[in-house]
């Protein structure tokens, strides 16, 4: 399927906001003013937008501790995420999540968590509540090669099949689960799909650097799971994480030139870009446009970030019930 | 008003919600009951029969039978909740809060504050509680004190048919997650139930059990009944009890304890879970620290003691609080000085 000019200049944009918001603190993360644990997702930013670029504000998403391109992908606000990842009251959040638990119910972001493995089963929820409202709408679940361990996704794949929910478990195979090597912590050889296939689901895989392969495989994947009584499906994308498991990770477990070659050939922005220049879908000019505009977006939301109100010490008591 | 068993009272104000609001529904192992078996859907209808019916009444997309898998019963209750739905899970056994903590603690209890207050979470988990049965370590436990210690929850021990036709209702209307406790050995007690449609009972208020003016004996659940022979004992020698059922622990109503403790000076509590950081611990060092000079005595706890719940039954009733004990605790108390 043809992408329009500006669709593909969307998630191109997309892409390119997630990237440039990270590489972002990275830096900023080092001169000790961002507060917390901050968990990047550089490098995967092809599944977040291939996957979020077929959902509306009723499709929801939940997403895992490496969350940031979950979030802007499906829709969250730039400035207000910079704002709470600084640790603002005027943060997504108001400053009581931080990096790991911004979350927008309103865009359908179920949220980010700090609990690996915890947000399949509510995917599962979400997914039954999408069958039970019959109108095509869909859940999904992004877990990592680390959370696809976790008990909570077994179960959660299980009662996805039993209940028919219209849930999609979307494993993002970044190769590290923290510093341990995915051919050592999943058992099944590496292969995730396979144990989605295990537990009744139909899968499907795809190359996770590569934008196109994402959005077309999860055109299928969606066409399948939007029809009634179909059920849930899963995809595995093969993909890369340019940074640490956290920020400050010495990452002593990376071979020799292994970060180097990664972003020289597994680089989806890059991947995207050679993509549609060669096809001659977009020129250079359109994309070196977009990439100015984004950098300019970004610093403008850090210097807002930087000038946001903080929260003060009686915003600890607010909002922990509706009603008390 | 309507006689009718706690039990009773339990599945008909879920039925009673479930047709009020489409949104509610109901999910849990065996709530169902029968599911791909010869017997069929409902041959059983729930261990507890806390569920029975619904599955006719109102399907498969509102009474979702799952399998065995806590974890992922309550979040997809979670899930559900944030996906706009009032989701009732049951847990069979609250003793199975501890393949499920996760999703209670860290996720349901959570969502608000770390979203900064931009959503709720109307999730009721319903789970039965406590001794009586004889059913041994993992199935028998009182587990309030640790859900309580949980910022974000709301728990609910109902000892009456009525308290749980009032607070259920509550509970399932509310718009913050709700743990709702089920004494196991209170399921087929009687008792009157307003038949009101709209009967609810807020949380945060204790019910006066009994009215005394010489002692205050706090608790809920089923020993609350204890605590209510152990009063009317003690009246026939005129010695007055205030009997307080707290009703909800979190929130906890402070101003019923404190008001009755400042007539009374007396404080005993009895409390169903293990004695460290217990409630009774806890309302201890509550009315200590707030009530101090009103105390004519110090406040007493009545717990089971520090270890497992045992299974013989000789053993499990020695390891409850019985009414001798609690009534040797009152006498303690009243006897100090």
């Amino acid at each position: 399927m043809q992408l329009s000019r500006e669709a593909l200049l969307r998630a191109y944009r997309q892409m390119k906001v997630i990237r440039e918001f990270e590489e972002r603190l990275h830096v900023d993360i080092q001169t000790g003013e961002i507060a917390g644990f901050t968990h990047l997702y550089c490098g995967q930013e092809a599944v977040a937008v291939g996957v979020c670029e077929h959902l509306d504000a009723d499709d929801k998403i939940v997403s895992t501790h490496r969350g940031h391109g979950h979030c802007l992908a499906k829709g969250c606000d730039v400035t207000g995420m910079m704002k709470e990842i600084w640790g603002s009251r005027e943060g997504l959040c108001k400053g009581k999540g931080g990096s790991m638990h911004i979350a927008d119910v309103d865009q359908g972001m179920l949220g980010a968590n700090g609990i690996v493995g915890a947000g399949a089963p509510i995917a599962v929820g979400a997914g039954i509540s999408a069958k039970i409202d019959g109108k095509g709408k869909v859940a999904i679940t992004f877990s990592g090669d680390g959370a696809c361990n976790q008990g909570t996704t077994f179960e959660a794949m299980n009662m996805a099949v039993v209940t028919k929910a219209a849930c999609i478990f979307v494993f993002e195979n970044n190769h590290y689960s923290e510093h341990t090597g995915f051919e050592y912590a999943v058992g099944t050889n590496g292969d995730i799909a396979s144990r989605a296939e295990a537990f009744g689901m139909k899968v499907w895989r795809g190359d996770g650097t590569d934008f196109f392969s994402v959005y077309e495989t999860m055109r299928e994947v969606l066409e399948y799971v939007r029809v009634p009584g179909n059920g849930p499906a899963a995809v595995e994308f093969d993909t890369e994480r340019f940074f640490g498991h956290f920020e400050g990770d010495p990452q002593r477990y990376r071979g020799p030139g292994e970060l180097d070659r990664i972003r020289e050939t597994r680089d989806c922005l890059k991947k995207f870009r050679e993509s549609v220049t060669s096809a001659k879908l977009l020129s250079g000019e359109d994309l070196d446009a977009v990439d100015a505009e984004v950098l300019a977006q970004i610093e403008d939301a850090v210097q807002q970030a930087k000038a946001a109100p903080r929260p003060t010490a009686d915003d600890v008591l607010t909002d922990v019930y509706i009603s008390y | 008003m309507a006689r009718m068993m706690y039990r009773e009272a339990v599945v008909s104000t879920i039925a009673e919600e479930m047709a009020r609001d489409p949104n509610v529904v109901v999910l849990g192992e065996d709530v169902v009951g029968g599911m791909g078996t010869a017997g069929g859907p409902e041959a059983i209808g729930g261990i507890w029969s806390t569920s029975t019916g619904l599955f006719g009444q109102f399907g498969a997309d509102r009474v979702i039978d799952t399998p065995i898998s806590e974890s992922a019963i309550v979040g997809a209750a979670a899930g559900l909740a944030l996906s706009g739905k009032r989701p009732i899970a049951e847990l069979m056994f609250a003793d199975f809060i501890g393949v499920s903590l996760d999703q209670i603690w860290n996720q349901i209890g959570k969502f608000r504050y770390m979203f900064g207050g931009k959503t709720k979470c109307p999730a009721v988990i319903r789970m039965a509680y406590g001794a009586g049965y004889n059913a041994a370590a993992q199935h028998s436990q009182a587990v309030h004190q640790i859900l309580t210690g949980m910022p974000g929850l709301k728990v609910v021990m109902p000892t009456t048919p009525a308290d749980v036709k009032g607070l259920l209702r509550t509970a399932i209307r509310d718009d913050d997650p709700v743990i709702f406790l089920e004494h196991k050995a209170l399921y087929g007690m009687k008792g009157e139930v307003p038949d009101d449609p709209d009967f609810m009972i807020p949380f945060g208020h204790a019910r006066l059990a009994r009215a005394g003016q010489d002692v205050t004996i706090v608790s809920t659940g089923l020993l609350l009944g204890f605590c209510e022979k152990v009063a009317d004992t003690l009246a026939e020698q005129g010695i007055g009890c205030d009997v307080i059922d707290l009703r909800t622990t979190s929130p906890i109503d402070e101003e019923a304890i404190l008001d009755s403790v400042e007539v009374t000076g007396r404080l005993v509590v009895v409390d169903e879970a293990p004695p460290r950081c217990s409630l009774g611990s806890d309302i201890c060092a509550m009315v200590a620290e707030k009530a101090f000079a009103s105390l004519k005595a110090p406040p007493l706890s009545v717990n089971p003691p520090h270890t497992p719940v045992p299974f013989a039954r000789e053993l499990e009733t020695a390891y409850l609080p019985s009414i001798d004990k609690i009534e040797a605790a009152v006498r303690k108390v009243l006897s100090y000085r």
